[in-house]
């Protein structure tokens, strides 16, 4: 659980763009869920394999995305097929079949690389974040809009989504005019911000276990 | 875009030149009757009429129906034949075919069976175009166009296309493989009166190398050149300046490493064109491009004639505004390739009056489809892709979207919807509302699925479709089906041409319904079903007529087809194993069986036995 309540620590927001030299950002991939030790692998800067990831995660183990490590199989002759969205869904129950659907393979690769929704958590936010990478085209953008997402997450202000034109779903205890914002406990049992995933997006709706206004 | 268009078909002529249906008509007549002025050359004369009448006789089916009348029109038909087309490449050899059709401009050609684009074939199976190219170097100089379906081709291949035709100017390839980069690179580079290459849903081997550059320098005669199935980079500076030189340019389908920003140059220079494949749709990686402070808009708009649009590869939504300006205009609209939800996609959408053609990701959701009902009025062809292709996925669309469209777009011709969850009534209500349903094709994605509201099977579904649609000859069916299903079909389908069966029935009754009750079958593709030997025999009086009958992981036995074998010898009977099978006990994994002229085939691999 990465879930930080009233640690000690100072929020991630001090370690700034500069401090982190390329290998710092290198991304890697891991699955939430797979391979969660409970022993700590230490904060520093080091490229975290795709395969582990700690339960306590710094700033920059956190955005861990080596594509490379977890893409999905091809799907011939009844494998199982291992999702790499980081939407934390474990592997299909039944086999795949073989060609079923009958969806072209070139189709079926596209369709893997198009979308890659990853989940950010930072230490003292009360809720972790979803970032789709594909909407990225430079780190200087992902890394403004991680910012961007966590610092609001801190005076509790504004939580709209920016990919949709929909309007923030403010609630307001009418008597105090205090904000509320919805968060959902998903498999991993991570609290997420409501909204950060498109309503339609795979396997969303697998993510709820329970919802709350806090 | 790609698609598997069902032209007119009867039996080659070839198997029925023997039957009595040719009269003799003998133009110099016996001595009885009138005496009428013969001159020793009248033969002559009504052969150069009829020529020159048949050259008008452009439908295939119309041509073979007229080389049955005598020899003489059989001779004549021959000669004037310039388009080629061959359903089956194993079905006659290219010898045969050359020696009957002399004159040839353009050649037309499928190989593997459909089955094959989804890992239901070993690789290496066949489908050659090398003797094709090599009898055709010889016999067709002046030859023209060559369209190839699910064929293999290789670089050599390419090589030799551009070297014996000096007159070559189109080439399309649709899901073929076999051939690279480089095979590219040769092909255009020695074809000088090149106007189509369109590479379409084709695996292009990366060999590294730059065949846009190999374009010849001079002024180019393109007016279409597709290629985004190509997998690897191309040279984008080579590219601009390819289209600059290419005044005649209408058609232009890029792949996803073309940027928005580079689609941007490229459109500026091309405004004519009709056809547009927008490439990756998101900024450049790289850093500094200024992709985002482009006037896209205005590009967008400065195309004026452009009426179908395809790509988005990796779209970033906040580009879509772009095209609204060509909205209007449009006929097709391909976003199979972009994950946009329906508040992305109803700005765009609303402004598609004339949309014909429309395919699309179901990550639009039902509510997507309903936005397309209201507006798109025109609408023929429908496809809604599956952005998770897996059974147990959540499904975003579903009856809903089904029925919004069956209400909205009476006009529907062609569907093609992937989904998890579907009812009878729905089904039901598409067979009432569109009519002119001619393609249906239904992909339940949970295998054995019933209705979801009523828990039946989805017989009455599709058994409406046959029924109310009557001009249907395209049919695929999905989900829990019982052989009630098929009892439909074969009693209501007559005008069935394609059927593919996955996942269906419950005995042989099923499948003998169907060959019993669809005199126009043509192409039947079965898997996973459990029709067996007493089923395939039902079908003796009919596989004559048939191009090819597909069924894998059925009941079927060697013996079984051994018996169709002996029984019917114009037929190829191949049986195929997973390629690393060695052992063949008597069940049959893959039946693939179709009629030829030619008897067994001599470059079968080592899986298929041909019995």
């Amino acid at each position: 659980m990465s879930l930080e309540e009233g640690g000690p620590e100072s929020p991630e927001s001090d370690v700034t763009i500069n401090m982190m030299s390329f290998e710092d950002t290198e991304l890697t991939l891991g699955l939430p869920g797979e391979g969660r030790s409970s022993s700590t692998t230490t904060t520093a800067a080091a490229v975290v394999n795709g395969a582990k990831c700690s339960a306590k995660r710094g700033y920059i183990e956190t955005v861990d995305l080596n594509l490379g490590s977890c893409s999905s199989k091809p799907r011939g002759h009844g494998d199982t097929s291992v999702h790499d969205s980081g939407a934390g869904k474990p592997p299909a129950a039944k086999s795949q079949v073989v060609g079923w659907p009958p969806v072209r393979s070139s189709r079926k690769k596209a369709m893997n690389e198009s979308c890659k929704y990853v989940k950010v958590a930072v230490d003292g936010a009360p809720f972790l974040r979803k970032v789709n990478l594909q909407a990225y085209s430079d780190y200087r953008y992902l890394i403004k809009d991680l910012e961007n997402l966590f610092s609001s997450s801190f005076t509790i202000r504004n939580y709209g989504t920016c990919d949709d034109d929909k309007e923030e779903s403010k609630l307001k205890d009418g008597a105090k005019g205090m904000e509320y914002v919805p968060t959902y406990e998903d498999k991993d049992g991570d609290w997420m911000l409501v909204g950060d995933v498109p309503w339609n997006n795979k396997n969303f709706s697998n993510m709820f276990k329970y919802c709350k206004l806090s | 875009m790609s698609e598997d268009d069902e032209r007119q078909e009867s039996p080659p002529s070839d198997l029925e030149f023997s039957s009595n249906k040719a009269r003799n008509y003998n133009a110099t007549g016996s001595g009885s009757g009138q005496p009428e002025i013969q001159s020793p050359y009248s033969d002559q004369v009504l052969e150069n009429v009829l020529e020159n009448v048949l050259h008008f006789l452009t439908s295939r089916r119309d041509r073979n129906a007229a080389s049955l009348v005598c020899k003489s029109w059989y001779r004549v038909e021959a000669l004037t034949r310039s388009d080629l087309f061959i359903g089956n490449c194993y079905a006659v050899s290219p010898d045969r075919a050359t020696t009957r059709f002399t004159r040839v401009r353009a050649l037309h050609l499928k190989g593997k069976p459909r089955f094959a684009d989804f890992n239901l074939m070993p690789r290496d199976w066949g489908a050659h175009f090398n003797p094709w190219v090599l009898s055709m170097a010889k016999a067709y100089p002046w030859l023209e166009k060559v369209y190839l379906k699910r064929m293999s081709v290789t670089d050599d291949d390419l090589a030799m296309l551009s070297e014996s035709f000096t007159g070559f100017k189109e080439l399309v390839l649709v899901c073929c493989d076999g051939f690279g980069t480089s095979g590219l690179a040769i092909f255009v580079s020695k074809c000088r009166q090149l106007r189509v290459l369109d590479l379409i849903e084709s695996e292009v081997v990366d060999d590294e190398t730059d065949w846009i550059s190999c374009f010849p320098e001079a002024e180019s005669h393109l007016e279409s050149l597709i290629f985004d199935c190509v997998e690897s980079p191309i040279n984008f500076e080579a590219l601009e300046r390819l289209v600059a030189r290419s005044p005649a340019l209408k058609k232009l389908r890029l792949n996803q490493h073309v940027s928005i920003g580079q689609l941007y140059r490229l459109m500026i220079r091309a405004p004519q064109l009709t056809h547009l494949g927008t490439g990756s749709f998101s900024p450049s990686e790289v850093a500094g491009q200024g992709d985002q402070e482009l006037d896209y808009v205005t590009a967008f708009a400065a195309c004026k004639s452009l009426v179908c649009l395809s790509g988005f590869r990796e779209i970033v939504p906040d580009y879509l505004p772009a095209m609204y300006p060509v909205c209007a205009n449009l006929t097709s609209l391909n976003f199979s390739y972009a994950n946009i939800t329906a508040e992305q996609l109803k700005p765009i959408i609303r402004n598609c009056h004339k949309l014909q053609v429309f395919w699309v990701l179901d990550s639009i959701c039902d509510e997507g489809l309903q936005a397309v009902a209201v507006t798109c009025k025109e609408l023929r062809e429908l496809r809604v892709f599956p952005f998770d292709a897996r059974e147990d996925s959540d499904g975003p669309v579903s009856e809903v979207g089904l029925q919004a469209i069956s209400e909205g777009c009476r006009k529907l011709q062609s569907i093609l919807y992937f989904c998890q969850r579907m009812t009878n009534a729905a089904v039901i209500a598409m067979s009432q509302n569109c009519p002119d349903l001619v393609v249906f094709r239904l992909c339940i994605m949970g295998r054995h699925r019933a209705d979801h509201v009523t828990g039946e099977a989805m017989d009455d579904g599709f058994g409406a479709i046959v029924k109310n649609c009557k001009k249907l000859t395209r049919l695929a069916v999905s989900g829990l089906l019982t052989d009630k299903a098929f009892d439909y079909i074969g009693r209501y389908g007559k005008l069935v041409r394609t059927l593919s069966v996955a996942f269906a029935g419950d005995s042989d009754m099923g499948l003998k319904y169907v060959l019993e009750g669809c005199p126009q079958l043509q192409k039947l593709e079965i898997r996973d079903s459990p029709f067996g030997d007493a089923a395939l025999r039902s079908g003796l009086h009919h596989y004559y007529n048939m191009r090819f009958l597909w069924m894998s992981s059925c009941r079927l036995t060697r013996q079984g087809c051994q018996e169709i074998a002996n029984a019917m010898p114009g037929l190829v009977i191949e049986v195929i194993r997973s390629s690393d099978e060695e052992e063949m006990d008597d069940s049959v994994e893959t039946l693939y069986m179709y009629r030829s002229l030619e008897g067994p085939r001599k470059d079968a691999p080592k899986f298929v036995t041909i019995l």
